[in-house]
C-alpha cells in the first residue's frame, strides 16, 4: 500500500493552501478530490473578495486567519501569478440607529489588527462612490478590502504545490479512515492509501469525516448563497466592494467588481440539506434584486449574463475548527466566509502544526514561483505580438468575448494541473466567461480537449462525474 | 499599412458588403474573418429558404453563402481568415483596426472606411435568470445547431426548447430527424418569435406542441439536465402558480434571441441605439463616427438572410462613395426618423435627403401583434405614404420606403407609423 | 371540406384556404398572394412533399460531415426513410456543391446532393 507523510482530503482554496504550505517541507503529500478538478466545491462559487477582517469577532480564529490571510495575500498573488487588487470596500449603514453598530464594526477591526480603516458621513461615502444609494446614512471605508479571481487562487495554491512535489488524485472519494498504529489508512474508490496524517479540508462534507474519527462531533449546515454575475459594461457601477451592515445570517447583499471587471450581486443565505444542492431559486433572485437596491442604486440588473449558487460550509460553533482534534487528524472544517481571505493562513497554520507533529524539515529546493496561464488579452501590443511570434496558436481567438486564443486554451489542458473538462477550461483561462456564455466556443474548445487528451468527442465533459455534452455520435465512424 | 476599406466580418453581410464596395469601384477592399471559411453562421444553415429573394429559388444556408464566396473570389477581394479584430480605434482622425492570427500574429492597421458586419449572438440563459441547477445538456440552439450540423453529434435525446426563435424551431425539426423527441417549444410571449412557415414546417409537421405564453421555471439534474418545469404565465409575463408541469429530458435548448454584437463598435466609440443594440445609422448605413458603417445582424437583427445581403450592399457602396468622397461627412440637411404608433424603432434614424438615393428602404419591427394593420409614413405631419398589412408580428421585419421625390429641404422628421386601421 | 392551411413557400406566410370535393380533388384556393401560394395549397390537400436537408459523413475530408439536400421535393410521407439512407451514406473527399451524394433517396426518384464543397484533407 502506498505511504504518504500527509494526505489531504479535499482539493478546494483551503486544501490546496495546506497542500502548498506542506510542500516547503521535505515529504510525500496527496491531495485527494472527488471531483474532477480543483476548486469544485465551495471555492468555485463564493463573493471572491478578499476581507479586511474587521467582520469577525475579535479572538476568534476566523478573525486571527482572516487578517493574516489579508496581510499575505498581495505578496502571494505575485508569487502565484494570479490578479488582485485591493480596491477597498464600503460597509454601509442603511439606518441612522444602526450606526453605533458601524462605529463598533470600526472599533472590532481595530482590535483585528485590520489597517486603512475609516468611519465616513453618509455625503462622504456618495462622494466616493456616487452610485451608493441616498438611504446610505454612513460607512465604513476598509481599504485593504480585495477582489481576486477564487478559481486562480485556488489553481495557483494547488499548481505551486504540485510543481513542489505535491500529488494530486482527482475522482477519488474518501470513503473510510481507519486509525492504525502509525497513522491513518485511507480507503477510497480506488483502493487504500497510508498517511501519517490526515487533513480535513472536506468543505461542506468535512463534518462526516470528522465524526467518523473524533469524540466531539461537529455539525456542517451547508448554507446556500445565490449570486448574480453581470456584464463587463456594468463593471463601473461600483469601485469598491459595497457590503451591508452584517446581519445574522452573514454579511447581506454586495455589489462588487470583480477582478475581471464584472459587477457581482449576492450572495443569499438558505440553509440546505443537500451539501450538492446549487440550484439557483426564483425567490433568491428576487431577493438579490431587493437587498442590492438598498445600498446600490440603479444596479443594472438587465445586464446579467448568469445567475449561480454556492454552499458555504458553516458550522454550529460559528467559528472555524482548525487543528489536531484526533491523533494525527488534523482538521480544517467549518471553512465559511471569510475563508478564501483565510485559506493563506490557514494552510500556513496546519502545516506548520503538521511540520512540528511529524517533524518535517524544511526543503531547500521549495520554489515559491508559479506561473498561470498567460493572459494575452492584457498583454501591450508590442508584447502580445511577440507573445504569437514565439507560439502562433496565441493568435488564434476561441473565445471571442474575453479574447481567449487557442493557445491559452492549450496551456491550461497542459498545466502542471491540466484541465480535463469545459469548466476546467473556462476556470483556466475565462474561456466561455464572457457574455456569450460559452455559446460560440464551447464547440471549439470540445474539440480542443478531445484533440489533445485523445478522447472521443462523446467523452468531454463539462465538469466531473456523468456531464458528459454530447451523447451520441451521428455521422461518419463509429456512429450509432 | 493603409487599407480603403475594411470589412469586419465574412459572413454574409460582410461579403455582400465586400462585393458591392468593390462593384462600386473601390480598389483595396480587405475582409478580416474570425473563423478558418468565409460564410458565417450560414455554414452551420444547412436547412433550406434562402435566397427567394435574392435568387429566386429556395438556397440552403452553405448555397447562398457559396453563391457571394465565389463572387467575391471572381473580384479578387481578399479574406484573411482566423483573422479576430481585437481592436477599432480613431487617431489623429484615421480608423486604426487591430487584429490577430496565427499567420499575421498581430496587425495594426489604418482603414479609410470601416464596416461592421460582425452579426450577433445568441441571447444566453443566464440573462433569463432561469432557477434550477446548471448541469450539462443546456444548450443555446445555435450550439447544438453547429455540434449536430458540423460536427455530426447529438446533444441530446430528450428535448425541451425555450423561446421559438427560428434557431430553436429549425433545431426541434434537426434534432427530430437525427432520432431526438422534441417534448415542446415553451415560449413567453403570446405570439412565437419565428416565422409562420417554421412553425408548420418544424413543429406541426412533426406534432410538436408550441406552447405560448409558457416558460421554463426550473430545471434539475445536477451533472446532466434530468427535467425541465414549464409553467403558464400571466399578461405580464409572470409564471400562474399551479400551472406547473415536470418534463423529464435530458437536453434544454435555448433560443430566447439575439443580440447584435457590437463590442468593437463601443470600443471606437460609435452611438447604439437601445432599442436594436445596434448603431444608430443615417441613411447612408453610417454610423454616428464618420467613415464607419454597419450592416447585417450587427445593426439589428434579421430574420431574413435576402435582407442582409441588401443592406449589406447598401452599406458596401456608401463605404466606397466615402473614400472616394463622393458623399462627403455627415449632412446637416438629416431629418429625424422616428417610430410612431406600434413600430419599435427605426433603421436608419435619420435621413439626409441630399446625400440620400432616389428611394431609401426603412426597416422597422412592430412591438406587436398587428391586425388589419396599416403603415405610414408621415413627413412632419403629413401622410406621405399609406400601406395595408393585413398582420404584423414582432418575429417578422417590416419596410417601408422613402422616395426622394418628398424632401424639398427644410423638413423636421419622418415618422413611421405602424397600426391598426382606424 | 375546407383546409386551413399556412403557406410555407416563403416567409410570408400566407393563410390559405384550400376547398376539395367529396372525392379528395381540390375546388379552389384562396387567400394566397402568389401562384407558389396555389400550387402548396394543391399539393398540400393531396400529396404534400418537403425538401430534406441534412449532413453526410465524408471520409478523407477537411470536415468530418457535408450538408447535404434532396435537390427537389419529396413526399412528407418519405421523409423518415430518406433520413435513414442519408444516416447510411458516405462520401469521398473532395466534395463539390451539387455532387450526388445519394442517388434516387429512398425510392423517390430525387437524388440527395451536397450542399457545400468540402476539400481533401
Amino acid at each position: 500500500m502506498e505511504r504518504y507523510d500527509v494526505a489531504v482530503i479535499g482539493a478546494g482554496v483551503t486544501g490546496s493552501a495546506v497542500a502548498r504550505e506542506l510542500s516547503r517541507r521535505a515529504g510525500r503529500f496527496i491531495v485527494l478530490e472527488r471531483t474532477s478538478d480543483v476548486g469544485e466545491g465551495t471555492s468555485k462559487a463564493n463573493s471572491a473578495i478578499v476581507h479586511a477582517g474587521f467582520d469577525a469577532m475579535p479572538g476568534t480564529l476566523k478573525a486571527r486567519m482572516n487578517v493574516r490571510g489579508s496581510q499575505m495575500m498581495p505578496a502571494l498573488a505575485a508569487e502565484l501569478d494570479i490578479p488582485f487588487k485591493q480596491n477597498g470596500a464600503l460597509v454601509v449603514c442603511l439606518n441612522p440607529e444602526e450606526l453605533p453598530q458601524l462605529e463598533a464594526l470600526y472599533q472590532r477591526g481595530i482590535e483585528n489588527g485590520v489597517q486603512g480603516l475609516e468611519l465616513l458621513s453618509g455625503e462622504e461615502a456618495r462622494r466616493r462612490e456616487p452610485n451608493l444609494s441616498e438611504q446610505v446614512c454612513g460607512a465604513l471605508y476598509a481599504a485593504t478590502s480585495g477582489i481576486i479571481c477564487p478559481f486562480a487562487l485556488t489553481l495557483g495554491l494547488a499548481e505551486s504545490a504540485a510543481k513542489n512535489g505535491v500529488e494530486f488524485r482527482f475522482d477519488t472519494r474518501v470513503t473510510g479512515l481507519e486509525k492504525t498504529e502509525t497513522g491513518w489508512r485511507i480507503e477510497t474508490e480506488h483502493g487504500p492509501l497510508e498517511a501519517s496524517a490526515v487533513v480535513n479540508a472536506a468543505g461542506v462534507f468535512a463534518d462526516g469525516l470528522h465524526n467518523l474519527v473524533c469524540a466531539k462531533k461537529l455539525h456542517i449546515t451547508p448554507r446556500k448563497g445565490e449570486y448574480m454575475l453581470l456584464d463587463k459594461t456594468a463593471g463601473q457601477h461600483v469601485a469598491h466592494t459595497v457590503f451591508q451592515l452584517p446581519g445574522r445570517l452573514g454579511k447581506g447583499v454586495l455589489v462588487s467588481p470583480t477582478i475581471h471587471g464584472n459587477l457581482l450581486v449576492g450572495p443569499t443565505a438558505t440553509d440546505v440539506e443537500d451539501g450538492e444542492d446549487l440550484a439557483v431559486t426564483a425567490a433568491g433572485l428576487a431577493e438579490l434584486e431587493e437587498k442590492s437596491a438598498l445600498a446600490v442604486q440603479r444596479v443594472p440588473l438587465r445586464q446579467v449574463i448568469t445567475s449561480f449558487a454556492g454552499l458555504r460550509a458553516h458550522e454550529a460553533g460559528d467559528d472555524f475548527v482548525l487543528g489536531e482534534t484526533a491523533e494525527g487528524f488534523f482538521d480544517a472544517a467549518g471553512i465559511e466566509s471569510p475563508g478564501l481571505s483565510s485559506a493563506p493562513a490557514i494552510g500556513e497554520y496546519l502545516a506548520g502544526l503538521i511540520a512540528q507533529k511529524l517533524g518535517l524539515a524544511d526543503k531547500k529546493d521549495f520554489d515559491p514561483i508559479r506561473r498561470g496561464v498567460p493572459r494575452l488579452a492584457e498583454l501591450p501590443p508590442a508584447e502580445r505580438a511577440e507573445k504569437i511570434r514565439e507560439n502562433p496558436a496565441y493568435g488564434a481567438i476561441v473565445c471571442r468575448c474575453e479574447q481567449i486564443s487557442e493557445g491559452e486554451i492549450l496551456d491550461a489542458i497542459h498545466g502542471i494541473l491540466g484541465a480535463r473538462t469545459l469548466d476546467g477550461v473556462k476556470r483556466r483561462t475565462r474561456a466561455g466567461m464572457g457574455r456569450c456564455q460559452a455559446g460560440f466556443c464551447s464547440p471549439r474548445v470540445m474539440e480542443l480537449l478531445a484533440r489533445e487528451l485523445h478522447m472521443d468527442l462523446r467523452d468531454v465533459r463539462k465538469n466531473g462525474g456523468g456531464s458528459a455534452i454530447v451523447v451520441e455520435k451521428i455521422r461518419g465512424e463509429d456512429a450509432q | 499599412m493603409k487599407r480603403e476599406i475594411v470589412i469586419i466580418g465574412g459572413g454574409p453581410a460582410g461579403l455582400a458588403a465586400a462585393i458591392a464596395a468593390k462593384e462600386a469601384g473601390a480598389q483595396d477592399v480587405l475582409i478580416l474573418e474570425r473563423e478558418q471559411e468565409l460564410g458565417g453562421i450560414l455554414n452551420q444553415c444547412i436547412h433550406n429558404g434562402f435566397g427567394l429573394h435574392t435568387f429566386k429559388e429556395e438556397l440552403t444556408g452553405p448555397e447562398y453563402a457559396a453563391r457571394y464566396i465565389e463572387r467575391a473570389k471572381a473580384l479578387n477581394i481578399p479574406a484573411l481568415l482566423g483573422a479576430t479584430v481585437i481592436d477599432l480605434g480613431r487617431e489623429n482622425g484615421a480608423l486604426t483596426v487591430t487584429f490577430v492570427s496565427r499567420s499575421e500574429g498581430l496587425v495594426r492597421m489604418e482603414a479609410g472606411a470601416v464596416v461592421l458586419c460582425m452579426g450577433c449572438r445568441e441571447r444566453p440563459r443566464g440573462a433569463l435568470n432561469t432557477p434550477g441547477t446548471r448541469p450539462a445538456g443546456i444548450f443555446s440552439a445555435g450550439t447544438a445547431q453547429r455540434l449536430v450540423n458540423r460536427e455530426g453529434y447529438l446533444p441530446g435525446r430528450e428535448v425541451v426548447i425555450l423561446g421559438s426563435g427560428d434557431i430553436g424551431l429549425i433545431m426541434a425539426r434537426r434534432m427530430t430527424l437525427e432520432g431526438a423527441k422534441v417534448k415542446c417549444v415553451a415560449e413567453l410571449q403570446p405570439y412565437s418569435g419565428g416565422l409562420k412557415r417554421n412553425i408548420v414546417q418544424c413543429l406541426d409537421d412533426y406534432g410538436i406542441p408550441l406552447k405560448l405564453s409558457h416558460t421554463v421555471v426550473d430545471i434539475r439534474g445536477k451533472e446532466r439536465v434530468e427535467g425541465v418545469t414549464i409553467a403558464a404565465v400571466d399578461d405580464h409575463l409572470k409564471p400562474i402558480p399551479g400551472t406547473e408541469e415536470d418534463i423529464p429530458c435530458d437536453t434544454l435548448l435555448l433560443s430566447v434571441g439575439l443580440i447584435p454584437e457590437n463590442e468593437l463598435s463601443r470600443q471606437v466609440g460609435v452611438e447604439i441605439s437601445p432599442a436594436t443594440n445596434g448603431p444608430a445609422v443615417n441613411e447612408s448605413l453610417e454610423t454616428s463616427i464618420p467613415g464607419v458603417f454597419a450592416c447585417g445582424n450587427v445593426l439589428h437583427v434579421h430574420d431574413l438572410v435576402d435582407y442582409v445581403s441588401e443592406e449589406a450592399a447598401q452599406a458596401g457602396r456608401n463605404a466606397a462613395r466615402f473614400v472616394a468622397g463622393e458623399i462627403g461627412s455627415a449632412s446637416d440637411d438629416s431629418v429625424k426618423l422616428i417610430p410612431g404608433g406600434m413600430a419599435r424603432y427605426t433603421v436608419p434614424v435619420s435621413v439626409s435627403p441630399r446625400r440620400m438615393a432616389e428611394q431609401l428602404t426603412v426597416r422597422f419591427r412592430v412591438k406587436d401583434t398587428v391586425r388589419g394593420g396599416v403603415i405610414r409614413v408621415l413627413v412632419d405631419g403629413e401622410e406621405k405614404l399609406r400601406r395595408r398589412r393585413p398582420v404584423m408580428a414582432p418575429g417578422e421585419m417590416e419596410q417601408a420606403v422613402l422616395k426622394k421625390e418628398w424632401f424639398a429641404g427644410g423638413e423636421k422628421q419622418i415618422e413611421i407609423w405602424a397600426g391598426k386601421e382606424e | 371540406m375546407i383546409h386551413e392551411l399556412t403557406c410555407i413557400g416563403c416567409p410570408l406566410g400566407c393563410a390559405l384556404k384550400v376547398e376539395t370535393d367529396g372525392a379528395g380533388a381540390v375546388v379552389s384556393v384562396t387567400g394566397n398572394t402568389c401562384k407558389r401560394g396555389e400550387d402548396y395549397g394543391r399539393r398540400e390537400v393531396t400529396a404534400p412533399v418537403r425538401t430534406v436537408t441534412s449532413t453526410v459523413a465524408v471520409t478523407g475530408g477537411k470536415e468530418p460531415v457535408v450538408p447535404v439536400r434532396t435537390r427537389t421535393d419529396i413526399p412528407k410521407g418519405k421523409i423518415f426513410d430518406c433520413m435513414a439512407a442519408i444516416r447510411q451514406a458516405k462520401v469521398q473527399a473532395p466534395v463539390a456543391i451539387g455532387d450526388v451524394v445519394l442517388a434516387d433517396a429512398a425510392g423517390t426518384g430525387v437524388d440527395v446532393v451536397a450542399a457545400k464543397a468540402v476539400e481533401a484533407r
